[in-house]
């Protein structure tokens, strides 16, 4: 499988197709759409979060040494995003998650999605799915 | 202080002069995402006109010194910028006097600071606080930590699916156990302009007072709060065109100099030994600390122009602005207008079946147009509409109808992306 930098250069390269604006968010929207949703047992309370402006949902297995994640949000751009961080996380090793680099962002130009305004931004996503990984790890030493 | 009077802001016929009022607002004047910005979002703040910047400038390079207590030249100079204002907004709200005129940090901060002193002053278990079903944050929250202190309970004045107030509802709701109705003035999610002149005789006569969040009002309606007889009446200066982090409680003389104090320190004292204080006069008891000098000095320029245009002038064209606006909106498929009383100011929300409001938002701002999405620090109304949020847009005199087509065009963009 390929490492978690290898993921996120080839999403760096799928992206510098695109031109304009709309292209790269009609790709995003495509993924949103195409992401299997979650098992609704799991939309409870303690997998949100939580924001301003729409509902994230993250829950992880642990097996082998590697993390899996599944997310669902209710805003389909969101849902992309959520989309591209799974692609890029899930099914790697658990120390690997806990001290990545999402260079990825900046370089398709979704910074602006990292924003302080919204606490489910994608800092948030990234952060919590780090603490997953981190409380696996801890479990296993 | 120069007061500057802006004589072209109207035309011959008494209309807004767009294009004129629109350079005094450098800010406008700009692209988003390579588009014209189209600022929509004025329930949320107002843009500041030039002459707002230019006497919050003019305060720092000419005048800056601390007020009501220097014998020096640039402090009475500052002194008597700031009590300017103080005339200004009497006059804007037709308070009776000069010391009914409270400097805040905004909305919010009257109305904590009403809940804290008047509150805890008044209140015992079991007296009840009447809030309406379309409050703000900022004033719900601040009742529900009193009656939490104090054991009194909130009850809630209800609404209809158009969001206006249930007039039948007020005799059950308001009764001799409310010790005081904390009603917003204008709805920031709905646009709604409630009855508060009915709700607050009906609060005095059962012997409760009345508090109005005036935040969403003071840029559209005239206020009169003689006229309203309002006990307390609080609004934010950036509501308004003016700067943030300054806001105006008024308050009925009688009733303020009843109340104990908010805060202590410098200002709002008279008298102090190791051992004990007295307390300065109104307004001065409820300004501890250094005030927001220069902030307050640039209110003055901020009401000075929505005067130098006129309320109803602005209103008129800012209904025309919602009701263009709502033409079009009404005839995009899938959409549920909420917020739709008769009696409204030009904000309206919307949401769609199938077009989550932070989608629409985020393509809207690639469009270069800033609307505002979510619950609009409004959640119990959101549960109340059966929504989790809104689109929201929100119209001030220097908008434009190209604008709204911008933004209507936006949508539907906007909506070839998503389907």
């Amino acid at each position: 499988m390929a490492t978690i930098n290898e993921i996120q250069d080839q999403i760096i390269e799928d992206f510098g197709l695109f031109d304009e604006w709309d292209d790269k968010y009609a790709y995003i929207i495509d993924l949103g759409k195409k992401l299997p949703g979650i098992d609704p047992k799991y939309k409870v309370e303690e997998n949100i979060i939580k924001g301003c402006q729409s509902l994230v949902w993250m829950v992880s297995t642990y097996k082998d040494g590697k993390v899996y994640f599944e997310g669902e949000s209710d805003a389909i751009i969101v849902k992309g995003l959520v989309a591209l961080l799974l692609k890029v996380l899930s099914g790697q090793p658990a120390e690997d998650v806990a001290k990545s680099d999402m260079y990825f962002i900046h370089k398709i130009g979704m910074e602006q999605h990292l924003s302080m305004t919204r606490s489910n931004g994608l800092a948030s996503m990234v952060k919590q799915m780090k603490m997953h990984a981190l409380a696996y790890q801890s479990k296993t030493v | 202080m120069m007061t500057t009077i802006n004589t072209d802001l109207l035309t011959a016929d008494g209309t807004l002069n767009i294009d004129r009022i629109r350079e005094d607002f450098p800010i406008l004047h700009q692209e988003v995402n390579g588009k014209p910005l189209v600022y929509f979002d004025n329930a949320a703040t107002t843009q500041k006109p030039i002459q707002v910047v230019e006497a919050l400038t003019a305060y720092y390079l000419n005048d800056n010194a601390n007020i009501h207590r220097g014998i020096h030249t640039l402090a009475e100079r500052a002194t008597a910028a700031f009590e300017a204002t103080r005339d200004t907004v009497k006059t804007f709200i037709n308070a009776k006097e000069r010391e009914e005129v409270i400097f805040t940090r905004g909305t919010t901060e009257g109305i904590n600071l009403v809940a804290s002193t008047w509150g805890l002053a008044n209140l015992k278990a079991g007296d009840e606080i009447v809030v309406s079903a379309m409050e703000h944050h900022s004033n719900m929250v601040p009742w529900h930590m009193l009656a939490q202190r104090t054991n009194a309970i909130v009850k809630i004045l209800p609404m209809n699916d158009a969001g206006e107030l249930l007039t039948e509802a007020f005799d059950t709701i308001i009764t001799s156990k409310t010790k005081i109705l904390a009603c917003v003035h204008v709805s920031n999610t709905l646009g709604s302009i409630n009855p508060v002149k009915q709700l607050i005789a009906k609060a005095h006569a059962v012997g409760a007072v009345a508090l109005i969040d005036g935040a969403q009002a003071v840029s559209h309606l005239d206020i009169d709060v003689q006229d309203l007889d309002a006990d307390f009446y609080a609004f934010s200066a950036h509501k308004l065109y003016g700067p943030t982090g300054v806001g105006v409680l008024y308050g009925k003389r009688a009733i303020l100099e009843a109340m104990p104090p908010y805060q202590g320190g410098g200002e709002m004292i008279s008298e102090v030994s190791y051992e004990s204080c007295t307390y300065n006069e109104l307004p001065y008891k409820f300004e501890a600390g250094t005030p927001n000098i220069a902030d307050v000095v640039a209110l003055k320029a901020a009401i000075d122009y929505v005067n130098s245009i006129g309320k109803a002038p602005i209103r008129a064209y800012e209904h025309e602005l919602l009701d263009y606006a709502v033409s079009k909106l009404k005839d995009i498929e899938g959409i549920r207008l909420i917020g739709t009383a008769k009696e409204k100011v030009s904000v309206q929300s919307f949401v769609f079946s199938d077009l989550h409001h932070q989608d629409l938002g985020i393509i809207l701002d690639k469009e270069g147009i800033a609307i505002r999405t979510g619950h609009h620090c409004t959640q119990p109304l959101m549960g109340r509409l059966g929504v989790t949020g809104t689109s929201r847009t929100s119209f001030a005199f220097y908008n434009t109808k190209e604008e709204v087509d911008q933004f209507i065009a936006a949508i539907y963009k906007a909506i070839k992306l998503f389907r």
